[in-house]
C-alpha cells in the first residue's frame, strides 16, 4: 500500500468526523481507522455503547440471544416471552435452515409468543409463562424442550422465569431454559450471544454431561455455524469426508440431543468465534475439550482448515484430509478458471456483524479481488486482533459505522462491491454500486465449504457484473 | 359547583397518609364537597374508613378478572360511602410480583377515560409510601394534582421521605401545573415536633397547613372502620380534621414550586433544633454496647 493512499484514507476519516458535533467526533474517532501493517490489531476502540443521533445497524441482546443463538435449535419451540413485536417482527429473520416437519418436530420458522397484555404487566407474567408450556405440551407434544426469551419488560418488572423453568422442567421432562436476553442489556446483540451460551452450559450441557454415550476418537462438533443457506451441511461433508464424525451441529440445525453430547467432543471446532467462544471455553475448562478456530470460505482457507483440524489427529484423519482436498481441488480450480478472469482486481468493502468482516476476506482473494475495507457490528477487541491475520496494509477499519460514515466511504472510495446487510443495501445500490448481503447470503447460499465457494463466486460475479450497472447514472458523476 | 381541584396526599409509608386524607375529606364532605377518592396503593385501603369495608373490587383486581381495562364499566369499581363520597381502588399485585407502577397508571386512565371526575368537586389521590418509581408519580404529573400535600412527622425518615417527595414535584413542576399544597404534620409526639415541622415546610419553600395532635381517639374510630368525623363528630380530633379540611379548601391556587434540600441541610436543621448535636458525628456508626 502507498503511503499516498493510506494518507488519502486518513483524510477521509478526517473529513467524515468533521460533520459531526465535537464530543461525537472525537467518540468516533476512536472507531475508525487506517490498518497499519505489523500492529497487533486495527486499533479501534469497540464493543462500546452506540453514540445516540448517530443510525447503528446494531441489534440488541435479545437480537442476539434468539435470533442468533437459539432459535435455531430446531426441536425446542423457542418462545418470545413479552408483548408481541419482538417475536413478530423477528420472525424468520435469520435464514438458519434446518430439516424436519414444522409443527411436528421442528419449530424453527415459527413464532410462539406470550403476547403480554397489560394486565400481565401488572401482575406479572409467571403465571402465564407457566400455563403457556402447557400449552406448548399440548399442542407440540412431540417437542424436546422450550426456551424462554426475555423480552425488556420481563426484567424490569422482575418476573421469576428461572422458577417457573425450574418446575416446569420437573413436570414435563424436558429441557426449559430461561434466557434473560431482556434488549436494555449490554450495548449489542453480542451480551445477548454470552447470555445464550450461558444459559445452554446451564440448562443443556451440564445437565446431560453424565448422560451415557457412545464415543469414538474422532468426535467433532461444529460450534457456531448457523447453517445459513445449508451452511453447515456444506461444512459438514468435509469433515465427515476426512474420516471425523460430527457429534452435534451449534446450532444451526441442532437438535437438544446433539447439544446435550457438547461435552463428549473430542474437539470443538468453532467458526463464529464472536458468538459462541464463550461454551468453548466452558467445555475445555470443565471437560478438558480443546477448541480451535476455522475458516470454510474459499478453497485456500478451506484446504488450510483442513490441515489444521487434521493436525490433532492421527494420519488417518491426516490422509483423510488430503484426500479431501485433491478430490475438491479439480472443482475449486474450474470455479476459479470461471470467475477470477471477471473478478479479478476488483474491490469490495464489507460491514459484517461478528465474524464475517474478516473470514471471507480470503475467499475474495482467491477470486483476485481486494477486501479495501471491513468492519464490524459488534466485535470485541480480540476480533480486531484476529482481523489482522486477513485484511492488507492501509485496509480503511471502521467499527459500529453510522449510516452516514459508511455512504461516505462507499462514495469515496468507490468499490466494485459492497457486502453487508438489509439496512444498507438498498442505499448502496441507489448510489450505483453493486451489492450483497453478507448476513442472509441474499436468499442464496450455502457459502461455506467447497460447494459454498461455487455458490459463492457465482453470486459475487452476478452481483458485480450485472448489465444492469451500465444502465444507471450515479449523481457523482460529472453529467 | 366550582373548577375539579384535585389534590393528592403522599408521604412515607405508615406516616398516617390514608387516616389523615380519609378524615380530611369527610370533613370537606360535610362542607357539601362532592368528592373522588383514588386509592393509588396495592394494598387497598385507601378507601376503608368511608366505606366501612376493604374495597374488594379494585380496577386491577376486577380488569385482570375481565382480560383488561378496556372490558369495565365504571360503576364495577365506583363505590359511594360517607355522604356520598365516591371511592375507587386501583389495586394491584400481590407483593413482589409484577408492577404496581404500571397499575397505577392504568387505573387513573380507565378513571379519567370514563368520566369518573364528572360533576365531582374534589379528586384526591391517595399513593403508597416514597415515589419508588415513575407510575407513582403519575397523580403528580401533567393534567393531575394540581396540589400535593405531604403528610410527615418530627420524625427524621418521615422529614426525609417529605424532602424526597418534594424532588418529584419540583421535576414535573416546570412541565405541568402542580404545586405543593403543604406539610401535614401528624404528631408523633417527637421533641420540639411543631417547631422542626415550621422550620422545614420553610425551607421547601412551603408551609405547614396544620399540626394534627395526637389522639387515640382515631385509633377508635379505625377499629369501627370510620373516620373520626363520623365516629365522634363533637371531639376536639374531629375538629382539628375539620381545620385542616378548612384550610386545604381556602389554599386552592397558593400552592408553591418546592425547593428541596441536600441530605446534610436536613442533617443541619436537626442540630439546629438540638435534636441532633455535632458531637454527635462521633457516634455515627457505633453500637450501643461499642
Amino acid at each position: 500500500m502507498t503511503v499516498d493512499v493510506k494518507a488519502e484514507r486518513k483524510a477521509l476519516i478526517e473529513e467524515v468526523l468533521k460533520e459531526y458535533p465535537e464530543k461525537t467526533a472525537k467518540k468516533r474517532a476512536k472507531h475508525l481507522n487506517v490498518y497499519e501493517e505489523g500492529k497487533p490489531d486495527c486499533g479501534v476502540k469497540s464493543n462500546v455503547k452506540s453514540i445516540p443521533g448517530v443510525m447503528t445497524v446494531r441489534g440488541c441482546a435479545y437480537a442476539g440471544a434468539k435470533g442468533v443463538v437459539w432459535g435455531p435449535v430446531k426441536d425446542m419451540v423457542h418462545v418470545s416471552h413479552g408483548p408481541v413485536g419482538c417475536g413478530h417482527y423477528s420472525w424468520s429473520q435469520r435464514r438458519n435452515y434446518s430439516t424436519g416437519i414444522t409443527g411436528v418436530n421442528s419449530w424453527v420458522t415459527m413464532q410462539v409468543t406470550s403476547d403480554f397484555q397489560e394486565k400481565d404487566i401488572v401482575f406479572g407474567g409467571d403465571k402465564k409463562l407457566d400455563k403457556l408450556i402447557n400449552e406448548i405440551e399440548t399442542l407440540f407434544p412431540l417437542n424436546n424442550g422450550v426456551s424462554v426469551m426475555s423480552e425488556c419488560p420481563i426484567g424490569l418488572i422482575g418476573d421469576d422465569i428461572e422458577a417457573v423453568a425450574k418446575k416446569k422442567a420437573k413436570e414435563i421432562g424436558k429441557v426449559v431454559a430461561p434466557v434473560r436476553c431482556e434488549g436494555f442489556r449490554g450495548v449489542s446483540q453480542s451480551l445477548g450471544h454470552h447470555i445464550a451460551n450461558d444459559v445452554m452450559r446451564d440448562y443443556v450441557v451440564d445437565k446431560a454431561a453424565d448422560k451415557p454415550f457412545e464415543g469414538t476418537p474422532y468426535d467433532v462438533v461444529i460450534v457456531g455455524d448457523y447453517n445459513i443457506g445449508g451452511d453447515a451441511w456444506a461444512s459438514r461433508i468435509l469433515l465427515e469426508e476426512m474420516g471425523l464424525r460430527v457429534i452435534a451441529q451449534w446450532s444451526g440445525d441442532a437438535s437438544v440431543a446433539e447439544m446435550e453430547r457438547g461435552s463428549k467432543a473430542k474437539l470443538n471446532l468453532i467458526h463464529c468465534y464472536r458468538s459462541m467462544n464463550y461454551i468453548c471455553r466452558h467445555m475445555e475448562e470443565k471437560y478438558g475439550i480443546p477448541w480451535m478456530e476455522y475458516n470454510f470460505f474459499g478453497p485456500s482457507q478451506i484446504a488450510k482448515s483442513l490441515r489444521a483440524i487434521a493436525e490433532q489427529f492421527d494420519d488417518k484423519i491426516k490422509d483423510g484430509a488430503e484426500r479431501v482436498i485433491a478430490k475438491y481441488q479439480p472443482m475449486a480450480d474450474a470455479i476459479l478458471a470461471k470467475y477470477k478472469p471477471r473478478l479479478e482486481g476488483k474491490r469490495i468493502m464489507l460491514y459484517v456483524g461478528g465474524l464475517r468482516p474478516r473470514h471471507v476476506a480470503d475467499a475474495y482473494g482467491d477470486l483476485g479481488m481486494e477486501v479495501i475495507g471491513t468492519g464490524y457490528e459488534f466485535a470485541h477487541g480480540d476480533d480486531y486482533q484476529r482481523t489482522t491475520k486477513y485484511v492488507k496494509d492501509g485496509t480503511l477499519i471502521y467499527d459500529d459505522v453510522s449510516e452516514f460514515e459508511l455512504e461516505k466511504f462507499i462514495e469515496r472510495l468507490q468499490p466494485d462491491l459492497v457486502g453487508s446487510g438489509i439496512k444498507e443495501k438498498y442505499g448502496t445500490q441507489k448510489m450505483g454500486v453493486p451489492f450483497r448481503q453478507l448476513h442472509s447470503w441474499d436468499y442464496s447460499g450455502p457459502y461455506h465449504g467447497y460447494d459454498g465457494f461455487a455458490i459463492f463466486a457465482r453470486d459475487m460475479d452476478l452481483a458485480v457484473n450485472s448489465p444492469v450497472w451500465g444502465l444507471t447514472k450515479a449523481p457523482w458523476k460529472a453529467a | 359547583m366550582g373548577k375539579l381541584r384535585q389534590v393528592a396526599f403522599y408521604g412515607k409509608g405508615g406516616i398516617g397518609k390514608s387516616t389523615t386524607s380519609q378524615n380530611t375529606l369527610a370533613a370537606l364532605a360535610d362542607l357539601d364537597q362532592k368528592i373522588l377518592i383514588v386509592g393509588c396503593d396495592p394494598k387497598a385501603d385507601s378507601t376503608r374508613l368511608i366505606l366501612h369495608a376493604k374495597a374488594q373490587d379494585t380496577v386491577l383486581s376486577l380488569a385482570a378478572e375481565a382480560g383488561s381495562v378496556e372490558d369495565l364499566e365504571l360503576e364495577d369499581v365506583l363505590k359511594t360511602g360517607y355522604k356520598d363520597i365516591r371511592c375507587v381502588e386501583s389495586g394491584g399485585p400481590e407483593p413482589g410480583v409484577g408492577c404496581a407502577g404500571r397499575g397505577v397508571i392504568t387505573s387513573i386512565n380507565f378513571l379519567e377515560e370514563n368520566g369518573a371526575y364528572d360533576g365531582i368537586d374534589y379528586v384526591s389521590y391517595d399513593v403508597l409510601g416514597d415515589v419508588v418509581c415513575g407510575g407513582f408519580a403519575m397523580p403528580i404529573r401533567e393534567n393531575k394534582a394540581q396540589e400535593i400535600y405531604i403528610v410527615m412527622s418530627g420524625e427524621m425518615m418521615a422529614m426525609y421521605a417529605a424532602n424526597n417527595i418534594s424532588k418529584g414535584i419540583l421535576k414535573y413542576a416546570s412541565t405541568g401545573g402542580v404545586r405543593l399544597g403543604g406539610l401535614i404534620c401528624n404528631s408523633r409526639q417527637t421533641d420540639k415536633e411543631l417547631d422542626l415541622a415550621e422550620a422545614l415546610a420553610k425551607k421547601l419553600n412551603s408551609k405547614l397547613i396544620h399540626f394534627v395532635p395526637r389522639d387515640n381517639i382515631v385509633q377508635h374510630a379505625e377499629l369501627r372502620r370510620m373516620t373520626v368525623i363520623e365516629y365522634a363528630p363533637d371531639s376536639q380530633q374531629a375538629d382539628e380534621y375539620r381545620q385542616l379540611a378548612k384550610k386545604i379548601h381556602e389554599n386552592g391556587g397558593k400552592g408553591t414550586i418546592p425547593t428541596p434540600i441536600t441530605m446534610e441541610e436536613l442533617e443541619e436543621l436537626l442540630m439546629e433544633f438540638g435534636i441532633m448535636t455535632k458531637e454527635d458525628e462521633a457516634v455515627i456508626g457505633k453500637a450501643a454496647n461499642a
